[in-house]
């Protein structure tokens, strides 16, 4: 079957999290794209945890694997002429190209969008950087955490008594991949539709301030009220039970009941004879604090006697809102995600098949597919520079001469 | 002049809560007419509220301040479902029509918008859209270049189809809720978290532009059924990779990262105010000691390398509060940064607001609503150098654009228009029976 982007090409020289998320995007779905790796050590990403067999290797990094599948790969030298020549051959031939450097970089090769314009006009380049190409902390250092903490909701993450916490992971990257796929796709509309290429500028810093929801939410909270929005405070009560993460038999499970949601609540841990209990389903009732005692004398013996998987059970059967706290093993195993088929198995020339996170969306007329696992450091430099009108021959000098 | 991308572009939004209406803002923004359904029969609970007619003191008498649950001025005695701020910040430059979906006229008005629209977007339980005979199945008959996305929680097929979630929840189902937090204690002191709203929801924008690019080039419409926890997952790629790698279970390493030591969280100078320090070499560690001005302590053994600092991040993490507790955290950015140190503040939202980064990014742009007044929003989430744009549109009230829709596009006479407006299917309020 055809795939959605199937005939959009695209020029990736981005390297760890946020760019090579978005180029992933773009080659699940169909996009020719290949990937530019600096010779010898290839995309920092390579040398990142965690590895398969725990074995430091180039080609073993899950975070790479799973960042670059269907992806072509070549290296090039893009500070020799010879480099920056052939980088503009490539150019001139993609709908898009995808950029990650600290904003200074493209300009001091002499590769801004400006002069790669004049070559491709149609061209839409994708610069993502932690500030932006523009402003006072355009030349700044980020990390995960100072982006998250900057852009994001960290304040609020985490309790009062204690410092702020990040996300799991690297979330705040993905998610910056994510908005430049979007950015990219609105970039290439345009300029399919009116002929017009242009420089998208995607800032993690903004692309957090100005798309995720809680921030954006409490940013204009302040604008209404000047209310600041703190984390939660352990020593208070929360406004409504029971809400939040609870413990169990074997874990933990989230649960958001609530006044609305008691009547659900009362069903779910067999008292559906307290369902319209103004006690529990009242705000105000909600509020006194005699009645979260009695509350709690039934709920607390209830949840420990019960595994988070039969608690999700109960309650999802009762329409309550509730999710287990799962670790990756459980996420692995849980039985939805297998009949839904979620799970890609890839094949690649150094690990074997491993299971990888599959499609983010499934298009019924155009599938996401792993076309080719991720690409061994410069694995595709013949066929691509092959395609440019290079010969083995020149292969071998470009090799030599370190641009390869 | 260049028109926005989605120039042209009408995309029907029946998106609840926050994932949902997330994707179609983003839409909005450049440039499709985005149409809101909602109905004044039917309350989504966090939609656009709480409650549709919340109790005023208890609304001005939070035991909080901050938060989702807010109404502009914490005033709520008109039209609370236009003041609620989860709403508004993702409700800017949308049209808003009502329609009661659960009437055979109803249903036949929705199928005439969706003959004259391109692209549909619910994010509703997978039920919602079956009892009302509402599926892709029926739709496509009405529209065949029809672009359709689902996005419920759990997708529209599987043993959770009919899980009732909210991002938090999903959060738990994919791992993320045990990958974050305070390593020293358990999931029940992370607070809550929402991303995979955010995830599900610019990957579902995503999702809607390649079938809009298909399209283009084959004339063909499709449905696309996410599950938002699906369109999540991929960001956690390496923790799942190192399970199915090496059966390894990871845990949180709260605000650490792998090959950087010292990182952390620091506090700082005045009431809950912190910076981020991520130290990755030698070169920023020697930068890090001269910011703080070379005290003894950094010339020891135990900090000497970075594998030595990675060993002793506990005490390194004390002493380096000692010298950031008295400084001011813009400060320490701007002097951190000076000597090549990442940092940053951990920004509230007073600080976002005089931020010169944002400021002279032109970040937050005034839009006027006429019942919340003249406000700053958060902006675009991104610049395009040849489609420069703007917030254009206010958050959309309910029912605030019933003339244009029902008139304009779907050509209804005045005197039909009318009688629906009597038949329950047009107006600006909840009906009185919703609490």
């Amino acid at each position: 079957m055809e795939q959605a982007l199937s005939d959009v090409r695209v020029l990736d020289l981005t390297h760890h999290i946020a760019g090579p998320y978005c180029t992933k995007l773009l080659a699940d779905y169909g996009a020719d794209v290949t990937k530019i790796e600096k010779p010898g050590e290839g995309d920092p990403a390579r040398s990142m945890a965690p590895f398969f067999e725990d074995d430091p290797h180039p080609e073993k990094s899950g975070l790479f694997l799973h960042l670059n599948t269907s992806k072509r790969g070549i290296t090039l030298n893009l500070k020799s002429e010879t480099g920056k020549k052939i980088f503009k051959e490539l150019v001139s031939g993609v709908d898009i190209l995808v950029e990650n450097f600290s904003p200074r970089v493209m300009p001091s090769l002499g590769l801004e969008y400006e002069k790669l314009e004049s070559l491709n006009p149609k061209l839409v380049m994708t610069s993502i950087s932690n500030f932006g190409q523009s402003g006072p902390y355009r030349d700044f250092k980020a990390s995960e955490l100072i982006l998250y903490g900057m852009g994001g909701a960290m304040n609020e993450t985490g309790m009062l008594d204690r410092y702020p916490l990040k996300k799991g992971g690297r979330v705040i990257q993905y998610q910056a991949g994510t908005i430049a796929a979007v950015a990219s796709m609105l970039a290439l509309l345009a300029s399919r539709s009116q002929g017009i290429g242009q420089h998208v500028d995607v800032s993690i810093f903004e692309s957090q301030m100005g798309t995720i929801d809680r921030r954006m939410s409490h940013l204009l909270t302040y604008q209404y009220n000047k209310e600041t929005t703190y984390r939660p405070d352990p020593s208070e009560e929360p406004p409504g039970f029971p809400v939040g993460v609870y413990p169990c038999k074997d874990g933990f499970f989230h649960i958001a009941g609530g006044f609305v949601f008691w009547p659900r609540i009362a069903q779910m841990i067999g008292r559906p004879d307290l369902a319209a209990d103004p006690a529990y389903s009242t705000p105000e009732g909600q509020r006194e604090p005699e009645n979260l005692e009695r509350f709690s004398l039934m709920w607390y013996p209830w949840i420990v006697e019960h595994t988070k998987r039969e608690i999700i059970e109960v309650g999802q059967a009762a329409g309550v809102l509730c999710g287990p706290v799962n670790t990756t093993e459980d996420l692995v195993n849980d039985p939805h995600w297998s009949v839904r088929e979620f799970w890609a198995d890839v094949d690649h020339p150094v690990t074997g098949k491993l299971t990888y996170p599959g499609a983010p969306f499934k298009m019924e007329e155009t599938p996401w597919r792993v076309s080719r696992p991720a690409p061994l450091l410069g694995q595709h430099n013949e066929e691509v520079y092959g395609e440019l009108g290079y010969s083995k021959e020149d292969l071998v000098v470009l090799r030599e001469k370190g641009i390869i | 002049m260049a028109k926005l991308p989605l120039e042209g572009i009408r995309v029907v939004d029946i998106t609840v809560i926050y994932a949902g209406p997330f994707a179609t803002m983003n839409l909005a923004d450049w440039g499709a007419e985005v149409i809101r359904v909602e109905s004044t029969k039917h309350f989504q609970v966090l939609t656009r509220g709480g409650m549709a007619r919340p109790p005023q003191e208890i609304v001005s008498n939070p035991t909080r301040t901050g938060g989702l649950a807010t109404y502009c001025n914490r005033d709520v005695t008109f039209r609370s479902w236009n003041r609620w701020t989860l709403f508004n910040a993702h409700a800017r430059n949308k049209l808003g029509c009502t329609i009661d979906l659960t009437q055979p006229r109803g249903k036949e008005l929705f199928k005439k918008l969706i003959q004259v629209s391109d692209v549909f977007l619910e994010s509703n339980a997978p039920h919602v859209m079956e009892n009302l005979g509402l599926t892709y199945d029926v739709l496509k008959e009405v529209n065949p270049r029809l672009i359709m996305l689902s996005m419920p929680g759990f997708g529209q097929y599987g043993p959770y189809k009919y899980y009732r979630s909210l991002g938090v929840h999903q959060e738990c189902f994919i791992g993320h809720t045990f990958l974050r937090g305070y390593p020293d204690s358990d999931p029940s002191t992370t607070s809550t978290l929402f991303h995979a709203d955010e995830a599900s929801g610019a990957t579902a924008a995503f999702a809607v532009l390649a079938a809009l690019h298909y399209r283009d080039r084959t004339g063909k419409g499709q449905f696309i059924n996410m599950a938002q926890a699906e369109a999540t997952m991929p960001h956690l790629g390496e923790a799942i990779m190192d399970y199915t790698m090496n059966k390894r279970v990871q845990t949180s390493s709260g605000n650490r990262l792998p090959g950087a030591a010292p990182c952390g969280c620091y506090r700082c100078q005045g009431e809950d105010r912190w910076i981020n320090i991520t130290v990755t070499s030698d070169e920023e560690w020697e930068g890090l000691c001269r910011a703080m001005g070379e005290p003894q302590w950094t010339r020891e053994e135990r900090f000497s390398d970075s594998p030595s600092r990675d060993k002793h991040q506990d005490e390194l993490d004390k002493l380096i509060e000692e010298w950031t507790i008295k400084e001011n955290h813009y400060t320490l950015m701007y002097l951190l940064q000076r000597e090549g140190v990442p940092a940053g503040p951990v920004i509230f939202e007073d600080d976002a607001y005089t931020d010169p980064h944002l400021k002279e990014r032109g970040f937050f742009e005034e839009l006027t609503h006429e019942e919340c007044g003249t406000h700053l929003y958060p902006g675009l989430g991104w610049r395009m150098s040849k489609t420069p744009n703007n917030l254009r549109l206010p958050p959309v009230r309910l029912g605030e654009h019933n003339e244009y829709v029902y008139k304009q596009v779907l050509k209804v006479s005045d005197e039909e228009y009318r009688k629906l407006e009597k038949e329950g299917h047009i107006g600006m309020d909840y009906v009185p029976e919703i609490p």
